[in-house]
């Protein structure tokens, strides 16, 4: 199933500093491993350690946090968006 | 989701605008969707902000415009150059002075009507429930994840609703927390990140109408909240890419292991959010690693005596633009696959603007068998400050 994965701002340096990228893929687990796999830097970002998604970071598919879906066993749909949204601060004097 | 809305503040008994106020408000006033009822709620309002910057900036304005009858104002900053990009309160004239002066001036020359509170202080766990028991209505416009779940945790205990923005580069994202049923921030972000994973300032920066227009979207949602009227950002993260000029839209859920607002909550007083984030404090940040180092004066000294030293730029290729030593631009990412470029038998000294990200660079270097290398204490900025003068800082 062809996904496109949004990159946010602050994680695209280090993925090529591309906007966003298409993959085939079955699963948001799996579109993640070949986004990491194309970008080895943007591994230690997204994963802890221990190879769990990092607390920072939240992961859409469409408008739904996987958390509340079958997290990275999540099933992709033909033309489905993933979102990588990790928290940032700025605001008054970034 | 749309929230469900129960306006926040009784609907006013006894109170009346003036002949002015009437004058001054009547583009809201003969709107049915704010009205006078709307009006005098507005007049009622106690609303805080913390924090006066980028996105405090539109907030400040436009709540005491509308008539936001008590606006509450955190900050402990002074008026900088590089503010006046974006933090559009200040005038030039006020580089210098304290924030909240300048920014009481300015608010209470556009609305003489309203009340403003200054708490010239930074907000902690010590005094931020005394401050924001005060208000009906938080809104959070800081810069840094300590004070940000300060403000959630502290709004959660409290049941205030918080009105969340945040930016970064051209992207933003705002969305209203800790409203009755609605999610909290941590519901979002359980944890930080750990503080060497934060962009350095290599990826810092930010375009200057971005906090302009984030700001805007929490002044409006903070009007809702106090009319009462529309579909809130409660359960909705509303993300913006300035550049793309668009706005994208994710679901928000309460998280029922939220240990702030969850079923089996864990946090029911405020903690050090500073040991939280894993940092000492904004204004000492912890050096990354620990590298030899030689300052500026040491540098020009050697220099100035002919000694042939090969100087490493690791900023990025628009930071050179602005100033630079003559130096070699490896920008500090591009090094490991560059850093055949360098004579490991020559007297290295690395720069960037600071000096975090060429301590990196020193550290990955000497791991790479480089040994004649040193870190510029200070960066670039302190070799302004010691050696050069008419050099740019940015």
């Amino acid at each position: 199933m062809a996904v496109k994965v949004i990159i946010p701002t602050p994680l695209r340096p280090y993925a090529g500093k591309q906007e966003s990228v298409e993959f085939d893929a079955r699963t948001v687990g799996e579109a993640l491993s070949r986004l990491t796999t194309r970008y080895e830097e943007l591994r230690k970002h997204l994963y802890t350690d221990e190879g769990r998604i990092r607390s920072f970071v939240n992961v859409y598919l469409n408008d739904q946090d996987i958390r509340y879906l079958q997290k990275e066993n999540t099933q992709i749909k033909d033309g489905d968006t993933i979102s990588i949204v990790p928290s940032i601060a700025g605001g008054t004097r970034s | 989701m749309a929230a469900k809305l129960e306006p926040l503040t009784s609907h006013p008994v006894g109170l009346k605008l003036s002949k002015e106020e009437i004058l001054r408000y009547s583009r809201h006033l003969i709107m049915p969707e704010v009205g006078m009822e709307g009006q005098l709620k507005l007049k009622q309002a106690k609303v805080l902000l913390v924090g006066t910057g980028g996105l405090g900036a539109p907030l400040g304005l436009y709540l005491a415009a509308a008539g936001v009858g008590r606006l509450g104002l955190v900050d402990f900053d002074v008026v900088d150059f590089t503010n006046l990009q974006r933090q559009v309160t200040f005038a030039t004239s006020d580089v210098g002075r304290p924030k909240l002066e300048a920014a009481r001036e300015r608010l209470a020359g556009l609305n003489p009507e309203i009340q403003i509170d200054t708490h010239e202080t930074k907000l902690t766990s010590a005094n931020a429930l005394e401050i924001l028991r005060e208000y009906d209505i938080i809104v959070d416009g800081t810069d840094n994840f300590p004070t940000r779940y300060l403000v959630n945790d502290a709004c959660v205990l409290l049941g205030k609703p918080n009105v969340y923005g945040s930016i970064f580069r051209f992207e933003g994202q705002a969305t209203v927390f800790g409203y009755p049923d609605g999610p909290c921030y941590r519901c979002l972000y359980p944890e930080p990140p750990p503080p060497g994973l934060v962009p350095s300032c290599a990826e810092g920066g930010v375009l200057g109408v971005l906090p302009g227009i984030v700001g805007a979207i929490q002044a409006m949602e903070t009007i809702k909240l106090i009319l009462g009227r529309g579909d809130l950002l409660v359960g909705r993260l509303l993300l913006f890419d300035a550049l793309a000029m668009r706005f994208r839209e994710l679901k928000l859920r309460k998280n029922p292991a939220c240990p702030a607002c969850g079923d089996h909550r864990t946090i029911t007083k405020l903690i050090d959010y500073e040991e939280f984030c894993g940092i000492r404090g904004e204004e000492a940040p912890a050096p990354a690693v620990q590298v030899p180092e030689i300052t500026p004066r040491e540098l020009k000294a050697r220099l100035d005596r002919g000694e042939e030293i090969f100087i490493l730029d690791v900023r990025e290729p628009h930071e050179y633009q602005i100033c630079n030593l003559r130096g070699h631009l490896i920008p500090l990412g591009e090094l490991p696959r560059r850093a055949h470029e360098l004579d490991s038998s020559r007297e290295i000294v690395a720069h960037c603007r600071s000096g975090k990200r060429s301590a990196e660079a020193v550290e990955f270097l000497r791991k790479a068998g480089f040994r004649k290398i040193w870190n510029l204490k200070g960066g670039i900025l302190a070799w302004a400050d010691e050696v050069d003068p008419s050099l740019p800082k940015y």
